[in-house]
């Protein structure tokens, strides 16, 4: 077998692995707005004012925050069709990451709601707004832009996470560079690609990040421009 | 067959894919730290040389996926010569990859001692080196700790992927059974619990501690 990296079969494949890439960005933007949803019902969760649905919401989250997503994968993909509920792999991966990310996305929300001072809250109460009100026309406003980076930060750790959704066979980037690989057995080329790939687009999303964060500090006035 | 059956005839087959899922834990846990602790220290370096490998290193580590890095270096090292055992591919993969996202954490650590030590230590004839070793190091593991103890929660949940390059951990075990038994709720839920109990009761009180130590060494 020929060593080294051959140019002309990363270039037969190249298509294929860019088709592949489109699935792993919609896997990507799908799991990312389910999460974004869940992490909301585990605000509400944790902001109700019933102490046990308080107590359910944080063992449930820290459970689902400390296992492996990969078994959570495994968990949802094997363990649904025994209970009559048959879902196609994309969706078995979509709900998990949602799930999984949700729990991650919820802290966030609750790191920028706390951050907005409590003054706020009552300085609405003296002006007599009422609760909805103050949410969405004071609090709100002001806990978005500190929520961002975070937002930010895991839409990026989603992205580089999809590969696991390959276990169950969902066909986005690495489940096509697998079965390529596997078809021509070279592994060189292929997954050498995909880290190329992933890092193009990491990159700039994350050097984005940074600089979303850097322009809500200042706005913040934490630091001096 | 009840789920006591199930563990009177499996659990043994699970417990010892614990083991070495706790091996994989130790050994990628040690070489991250070394790691972001050298990389750390490179990206404060004035040498724009010395520093521009540790960013690059950096953004590799942190801009491609971890199971494409685990894959790259067990089938792809091959290519160049180089074979590594699973376990040593995985501890391998695992370390370098931590290693960047906990070389970050040194970097701020590092940024976040106050100036005034760095100018009392400059004031004092400290040589660069004694600055950095007995001045800045001791004083970053407070700051350090709780961001690495999150670290190292998710490089527990992250050694599961080590199964996926063979290696005979509990996420492998686990996987066995089920092709073989097809209790996918008994052997994945109890998989689940075994990461549960080990990051919760195991892990999290061991770093808590590490915390508190760290915190008293300092005199805070």
């Amino acid at each position: 077998m020929e060593m080294g990296f051959r140019w002309d079969f990363a270039y037969e494949i190249l298509p294929q692995m860019l088709w592949a890439t489109l699935n792993t960005i919609i896997a990507a933007g799908v799991g990312y707005a389910i999460a974004l949803i869940v992490g909301l019902f585990f605000l509400l969760g944790q902001r109700t004012p019933f102490k046990i649905v308080n107590v359910i919401n944080r063992e449930l989250v820290e459970f689902i925050r400390s296992t492996p997503l990969l078994i959570q994968l495994f968990f949802v993909y094997f363990v649904l069709p025994q209970f009559g509920i048959k879902l196609s792999a994309w969706l078995c991966g979509m709900i998990t990451i949602g799930l999984h990310f949700g729990t991650y996305l919820s802290e966030v929300y609750r790191g920028a709601l706390e951050g907005v001072s409590k003054t706020q809250w009552e300085a609405c109460r003296a002006l007599n707004f009422s609760t909805i009100y103050t949410y969405r026309r004071i609090v709100l406003p002001q806990a978005f832009p500190i929520a961002i980076p975070g937002m930010g930060n895991y839409l990026v750790g989603i992205f580089k996470d999809t590969p696991l959704l390959s276990t169950i066979g969902v066909a986005e980037l690495f489940h096509a560079a697998t079965a390529v690989g596997g078809y021509n057995y070279r592994y060189l080329e292929p997954y050498t690609m995909v880290g190329i790939i992933f890092l193009t687009l990491s990159i700039p999303a994350a050097m984005w990040v940074r600089n979303l964060e850097k322009r809500v500090n200042v706005a913040q006035g934490k630091v001096k421009q | 067959m009840s789920y006591f059956a199930f563990l009177a005839e499996h659990g043994p087959t699970l417990l010892l894919g614990t083991v070495t899922t706790i091996k994989v834990l130790v050994c990628s846990a040690i070489l991250y730290v070394i790691i972001s602790m050298i990389f750390g220290l490179m990206r404060l370096s004035k040498n724009p040389a010395i520093q521009g490998i540790a960013t690059v290193y950096i953004e590799f580590f942190r801009g491609t996926s971890l199971l494409v890095q685990l894959f790259w270096v067990y089938y792809v090292l091959p290519f160049f010569g180089l074979s590594l055992e699973a376990f040593v591919a995985g501890v391998v993969a695992l370390g370098m990859n931590f290693g960047a996202y906990g070389a970050e954490i040194v970097r701020a650590g590092i940024l976040a001692v106050p100036k005034g030590q760095w100018e009392a230590a400059h004031a004092l004839n400290f040589s660069p080196a004694k600055r950095i070793k007995r001045i800045i190091i001791p004083q970053i593991f407070p700051i350090i700790l709780p961001p690495a103890a999150n670290l190292t929660v998710e490089l527990l949940k992250a050694t599961a992927l080590v199964a996926l390059v063979t290696v005979v951990d509990l996420t492998f075990e686990a996987k066995q059974i089920n092709s073989i038994t097809w209790l996918s709720a008994q052997c994945f839920g109890t998989a689940l619990l075994i990461y549960y109990i080990m990051a919760r009761f195991a892990l999290v009180p061991f770093l808590r501690w590490l915390e508190v130590v760290a915190a008293r060494k300092v005199g805070r």
